[in-house]
Formats: structure tokens, sequence, C-alpha cells
């Protein structure tokens, strides 16, 4: 720990201070506007998809049914087992953020992060309740009366409700979203249904209507991640301080010596910032990339009849050229370069990868546990019998005839435990019920003198689809296991 | 020893020196403090309500009377309110109709293999293969004393040779060289006949003197072809299975001096129920005779339940 130095003494905290964003209309705004309808209306209406899976799976497009341990996504089921897929897409994401943040900066800060769709939302709600920035600062100045108090009590609820849908709409991916709705209200839901939409209730109210932009820039690790990812050929939120260096107001630009720049500081930037930054003090953790300072900026350089984008999206190579006097890079070509590509690639082989898994995968599936105390039996006639547990696994949403034959072995037979031993035969047929595995206690009895060796049991359906699968294991007998 | 205030941070000092480095007294920080009270508040609270202070005897019993002992009670009631209706089920099923309802045969033989472990393990084995010369391998289809599933029961519940059980398994063979009921000669003669039978040496000038000696001898017990007989529990001479070793040796010890196996009778250790859950344990092992095929039932569909209900719950 270094020393307090002694000059400068005083607390190293410092007290937030509030932002007010002011409402602002533009490119970015309306982009904005449009893509928090579409991952709103994605988080909120998912649950809520059916798709038809036949009369032995739940009909819910998306569910995470943990109770039963599959996870459900339109045509796609997987099982605890294949849990590998899941992996697949949360490498698939990550890797994602990663070309996301080589091509576009913090783009998925800026517009896609939860946080920031919320928090957009939240500030929304406080202009339609308090009015602009200007009647947001004054009600926050002003004492606590009656008036006041109401005005808070309406917005918090508004914030509460919100938080509340969000909560709800969590839960429900995890049943089937009708049924526990129904239940949810008559009291009749699991307590973690209730206690997780209460959970995410309260974390919504608290990180979208307080935290807000704390949260991205002393919570969040991905912004402290992402600083490092990006480099000068990544595009970002930038003010081109040479062009609108020295800034001034018009009039004083009217007396000034030396002609002043393009920026006329009238602190609009600053004004719309959710997270309340300067953008002129240069690339900064709090900047989410948001662009809403773009649109104002453009706003307040039409007015004075100024070229826009004193405020852009540029990578540092770009202003560094465009600061020599060089020709405005395209956009084009700060996307397509090798780094990006190599992330796209990546990202590309790894979904290539999952959706060749997927196509392939078998629906069917056999294991084998062996007996093992006692390893082998012998019976009265001289035969030889090994016990076996035989899983058969059937992955489809619909009950199908599989039949189990011995291959390998020769003139050995086999029964379960579930028939008579008169009956034993090279194959045993089973049906096995929708979306289950079911195991079979089987016996395989081999005349005398069979020697120790390797052998299979294969599986095969006997429906249109067929498929098939083979576990091998081992068959003991006397002379060598004792 | 002066406390004085530091004059960077205006915090007052411990007083202590030591080579001009001073100690800050900064107080705790308020949620600390509060949060340190909040768990005295609680300790109180749980040391009235819990068993907290050890005593001479015991500890204090705490208001609300908690023990661990306590809990596993309460649990293991639980668990066998849980298990009643199904027991109840298999007590009123006669042994014989329990194949014909595989979903109690389940529960029956599930229950039977933890009361086999619990009970039976110490000489059959873990696996119930027995002990080659002392106890019988009881996965195979070579039965002693029957192996239905009601010869099962009978022979768990009455035990066998058990002394003051007028129902037990009993039948005594006597030694025949110890007790010179035979010569070593004819002992030897017997053996090659038994091992002729069971086809384990071929026919000899002894073994032809043997036969004429156990139509005399063992026919009356073990039957005229040597193929046992179980009222008496008389084992089958002429199968590849030999609980006492079917070797020239093994099987003059056993003429000379009778082997005579026991086993408890359990009827009064264990009630009808788990017996009952332990022959169909045993019956299940692969070797059961007399085995009922229950009806087919309707392949069950789906995850077996409703759908709605299934998926009612997160």
């Amino acid at each position: 720990m270094l020393a307090p130095e002694p000059a400068a003494p005083g607390s190293l905290y410092a007290k937030r201070k509030s932002v007010f964003p002011k409402a602002v209309d533009g490119h970015f705004r309306r982009l904005k506007w449009a893509w928090m309808t579409v991952t709103l209306a994605i988080y909120y209406v998912t649950p809520w998809l059916r798709w038809d899976r036949g009369p032995y799976s739940p009909d819910q497009a998306v569910l995470i049914d943990l109770a039963h341990r599959r996870f459900y996504m339109f045509g796609i089921e997987i099982w605890p087992h294949e849990f590998y897929f899941v992996a697949g897409l949360l490498i698939m994401a990550g890797i994602g953020l990663f070309l996301l943040t080589s091509a576009v900066g913090r783009a998925w800060c800026g517009y896609s992060c939860p946080q920031t769709v919320w928090t957009d939302l939240f500030q929304h709600i406080d202009r339609l309740i308090d009015g602009d920035r200007n009647a947001q600062m004054r009600l926050q100045n002003a004492p606590w009366t009656a008036r006041k108090i109401a005005r808070r009590a309406l917005k918090w609820s508004i914030y509460l409700l919100i938080g509340f849908w969000t909560g709800g709409a969590w839960i429900l991916y995890f049943a089937d979203a009708p049924t526990l709705v129904r239940d949810f209200w008559s009291g009749h839901a699991a307590p973690v249904a209730y206690a997780a939409a209460g959970v995410l209730t309260a974390t919504t109210f608290v990180l979208g209507g307080f935290l807000r932009e704390q949260v991205c820039i002393y919570m969040c690790p991905w912004p402290r991640i992402q600083s490092a990812m990006l480099d000068e050929n990544s595009l970002t939120v930038t003010y081109k301080d040479w062009r609108g260096e020295p800034r001034g107001s018009v009039k004083q630009a009217r007396q000034a010596a030396t002609p002043l720049g393009d920026c006329v500081d009238c602190d609009q930037c600053v004004a719309v910032c959710p997270t309340g930054i300067d953008i002129r003090e240069g690339p900064q953790i709090g900047c989410i990339t948001c662009a809403l300072c773009i649109d104002a900026c453009d706003k307040v350089m039409t007015q004075l009849g100024r070229a826009p984008r004193l405020i852009d999206y540029a990578t540092l190579q770009g202003c560094e050229r465009e600061k020599a006097g060089g020709p405005k890079e395209s956009v084009r070509k700060a996307l397509l370069r090798p780094r990006t590509l190599v992330y796209f690639g990546v990202w590309c082989a790894i979904g290539l990868a999952l959706l060749f898994a997927l196509g392939t995968r078998e629906h069917l599936d056999i294991s084998v546990a062996k007996d093992r105390n006692p390893p082998f039996m012998v019976l009265s006639d001289g035969s030889v019998r090994n016990a076996f547990n035989v899983k058969l696994r059937n992955m489809e949403s619909r009950p199908r005839a599989l039949e189990v034959a011995l291959s390998g072995l020769p003139r050995a037979t086999m029964w379960s435990d579930d028939m008579a031993r008169a009956a034993a035969a090279r194959e045993l047929r089973r049906t096995v019920a929708a979306d289950q595995s079911e195991t079979v206690r089987v016996y395989v009895i081999a005349p005398a003198g069979t020697g120790a060796q390797d052998f299979a049991f294969t599986v095969r359906a006997l429906d249109r689809e067929r498929g098939r699968d083979t576990h091998t294991t081992h068959f003991d007998a006397p002379g060598d296991a004792q | 020893m002066t406390k004085r205030i530091d004059e960077a941070t205006g915090t007052q000092t411990v007083g202590h020196e030591w080579d001009g480095i001073e100690e800050l007294d900064t107080p705790m920080p308020r949620w600390w403090l509060l949060t340190f009270c909040l768990t005295i508040v609680f300790a109180i609270g749980y040391v009235v309500l819990y068993p907290a202070i050890p005593m001479v005897h015991g500890a204090t019993k705490g208001l609300w009377g908690w023990s661990s002992r306590g809990e596993l009670a309460s649990d293991l009631r639980v668990a066998k309110a849980q298990r009643a209706d199904v027991l109840h089920q298999i007590a009123i099923t006669p042994i014989q109709s329990l194949q014909g309802k595989p979903e109690l045969m389940k529960a029956a033989v599930a229950g039977g293999r933890a009361a086999f472990r619990v009970n039976c393990v110490q000489c059959h084995g873990a696996g119930a293969a027995g002990v080659p010369g002392l106890y019988p391998n009881l996965n195979d289809d070579d039965w002693l004393w029957g192996g239905s599933l009601q010869a099962i029961e009978q022979t768990i519940t009455h035990g066998i040779r058990q002394p003051g059980d007028k129902d037990t398994r009993t039948s005594l063979m006597p030694s025949f060289g110890r007790d010179a009921l035979l010569t070593p000669d004819q002992i030897d003669d017997l053996v090659s006949h038994v091992r002729t039978i069971s086809h384990q040496e071929t026919p000899s000038p002894s073994s032809t003197r043997g036969a004429k000696l156990f139509a005399d001898n063992c026919a009356v017990c073990h039957g005229p072809a040597g193929r046992g007989q179980r009222q008496f529990g008389a084992p089958n001479l002429t199968d590849a299975i030999w609980l006492y070793g079917g070797n020239r040796e093994k099987i003059t010890q056993s003429l000379t001096v009778a082997h005579a196996g026991v086993m408890p009778a359990w009827h009064d250790r264990l009630d009808p129920v788990t017996i009952k859950m332990l022959a169909a344990y045993v019956h299940s092992l692969g070797g059961g005779e007399d085995f009922v095929q229950p009806a087919p039932t309707q392949p069950q569909g789906g995850a077996a339940e409703p759908k709605a209900l299934a998926h009612a719950r997160p």
C-alpha cells in the first residue's frame, strides 16, 4: 500500500453524479429504438412461441426443462449428455463478442447489452413522468413535497412493474408458459418460481432503475476486457478534435483573433449521454458507444450549416489519416481486415461443426454395464451365464420398437429378467417409450467350453427410420477369470 | 503514549509509535459493526432455541427441542410412510401372484436387494455368489430345497436344520467313512460312480462296483439316477454344480464326513413382508424357477406423465 500523500488528503470515494440524459433524435437513436424493440420482443415473447413436437413432448418452442433434464429449442432437443452443444453455443457467443468488438468496438455495450436496453427503457420512463433533462434536474433538487413524492411513487411503481414483468418472463423459459402463469397467480407454482421471479424483479428494479451506468463503469468486467481488445482499427465513437478545437461559441468565434474549430461548446453531446461522460475527452471506459452524441452533434452542426459528423464512428488509424489531410476511410475497409476475418472464420467453423454434429447425431443409443460380482456363473448343465444391465435410449419423441441382438459370441442366447429362460434367443424386442431410457437386465448364456471373449450388443430400430447403435463388452468364463 | 489527531486523515492515532511509525485508530465501518451486532443477536436466539451449551452429561436442549437423532427419526418416519402403501400391497399379495404384477415385483426386488445387503451378504456374498465349500450360490439354476418363489420364501422363513422349528428344512446325510458304514475301498468305488454319472470320468470296474453301493446306500435320498431330491435337500449329483467340490478328493471328504449346512430361520428376525421381498430378490437373480410371464403391459407413452403436469414446474 502506498502511503497517502500528505499534500492531497481526502477520500478516494466519489459520490455518483446523477445522469439526466436529454431526449435526442437522429439515425442512431432511431436504430436504437428499433433494436430495443427487437431485443425486448425476443425476451418477452419467446416463451410464448409454440412448436408442435407431437403428443409426448412439450410444445413450447424454447424450454429449459430442468425437471426432466431436456433443453428444447425449436426443432432441436438436447439431452444432458449432449451438453457440449450448449458449450459450443457459449463459445460461439464468446467469439461472436470478440468479432463484434474488433469490428465495431463496443457495439454490444451500446445496443444489445440487457443493462443498456433496460437502462434506456427506464430513462425513457423518467422523461415520460418527470419531463426532459432540465425538468428532471429541477425535480431532483426540489424539496420533498407531496407532488414530488407522488411523482416518485408513480415512477418507481412503473420501474417495479417493468422489473416484475422481466423477472416473470425469465421463469417462463423453464416451464410451460401458460400453465406456469396460471399456477403462478393461483399460488400453485413451485417456490423456486416465486424466488426466481422475485430476485430478477429486484435486480431489474435496482440495476435498471438506480445503478444504471455504474454497472458498466464499476461492476461489469466486459468493458475492461474490451478495452484490451480494441486496436487502432476498431470503430469507436470519436470526437474529431483536430476539426473541433479550439472550441468556442459562435459569438466567441466572431471575436477571436485566430479562427476557432467547429465545436461550439454547446454541451449537447454531454447532455444526451446516458453514462454522463464528455466524449470530447477522448475514448474512455464510460463510453458504451451508443452514438447518441453523434445524433446530438449532427443536429447542431446542421443548424449552424457546418459539416456533420464532428463526432463520428471512426478508427484511430482513420483519425490519424484524416488529421493528416487524407480522405475519410470507408467503413467496409475498417470491417474487412485479417483480425475480424479470422474471428469470423473461427466463429463460422464452430457453428458449422455444431450443425454437422447436430445433423449426424444418433437418436438411438445403447450402453451396457456388465455385472462384475459374480463375473460369470456356471449353470447346472455346465453352460456359462453373464449378466448385463443394458440401457436403451430413445431420443425421438415417439415410442420406438427396438431389437437388441448379440453380435459375436456364437451359440450364445439371452433372456431378460421379465421373461422365461425357455424363451432365450439371439434377439430381444422392446418398445421404449418416447423420449425415455429403459434399462433391461439381460442374461447371456453360452454353452459349456465357451472361452472368455469380447462381443457386442447391437440395437436396431424396427420402424421406418431405422438407426442402430452398438456397444462392445466382455463375456467372462471359467478358466481365465479365476 | 500520546494520542493525537493525524493531520493527513483527521483520524486519531492509537498512541503507539515504533521507529516513527504510528497506527491510525480508524473506526470500523458502520455496516461492519451493524453486521457484527446482528450476528450477536442471532447467536443469542440460536442458543435459546437450539442445543448449544455443553454440560457434564449432554447439552442444553433448546426451546425447540431439535436434535440430529430426532431429525433422522422423523426422516425415517416420512420414508416409512411413503413406502407403507407398497409394503401393504406386497403383504396382501400371495407370493406366487407377485410375478403377475410387474410394478409390485420390481418394488419387492428392490426392497429385497436392500434387505439382502443387511442380512444375507455375510454368508452368501454381495453378489449372492456364495462361497464354494460353504454357502450356496443363489444366482445359478441349481437349488437344494427348491427355486420357486414359495420354496425360497419357505427356506428363508424357517431356515435350514434349525432345531425347534418344525417347518425347518432338515435332513442328515450319514458320515459313511467316519462312522465306518463303508470301507475306504467302497467309498473309492462310490466316488468313481458319482464322477461317472456327472460325466467327469468314463465307466470303469470301480464305478460299476460303486453303482451297486449307490443303489443300496444313496439312492433313497439322491434318487436312483443321482438327480437329487429336494424334499431332503439332496443335491443333484449329475450336474456341473458342486457346492462342496466335485473332484475325487472333495467327494471322498464329503462321503467320509458328511456336510450339513445350516441357515437361520428368519421369521423371528424379519417381518413377513421383508422375507417376501428377499425371496423375490433371490428369485430374480437369474435362476428362479416356475417363471410366470406377466401380462403384456401397454407401452407407456412419452415421459410417462401427462404433458401439462410434467412441465408445469420449473
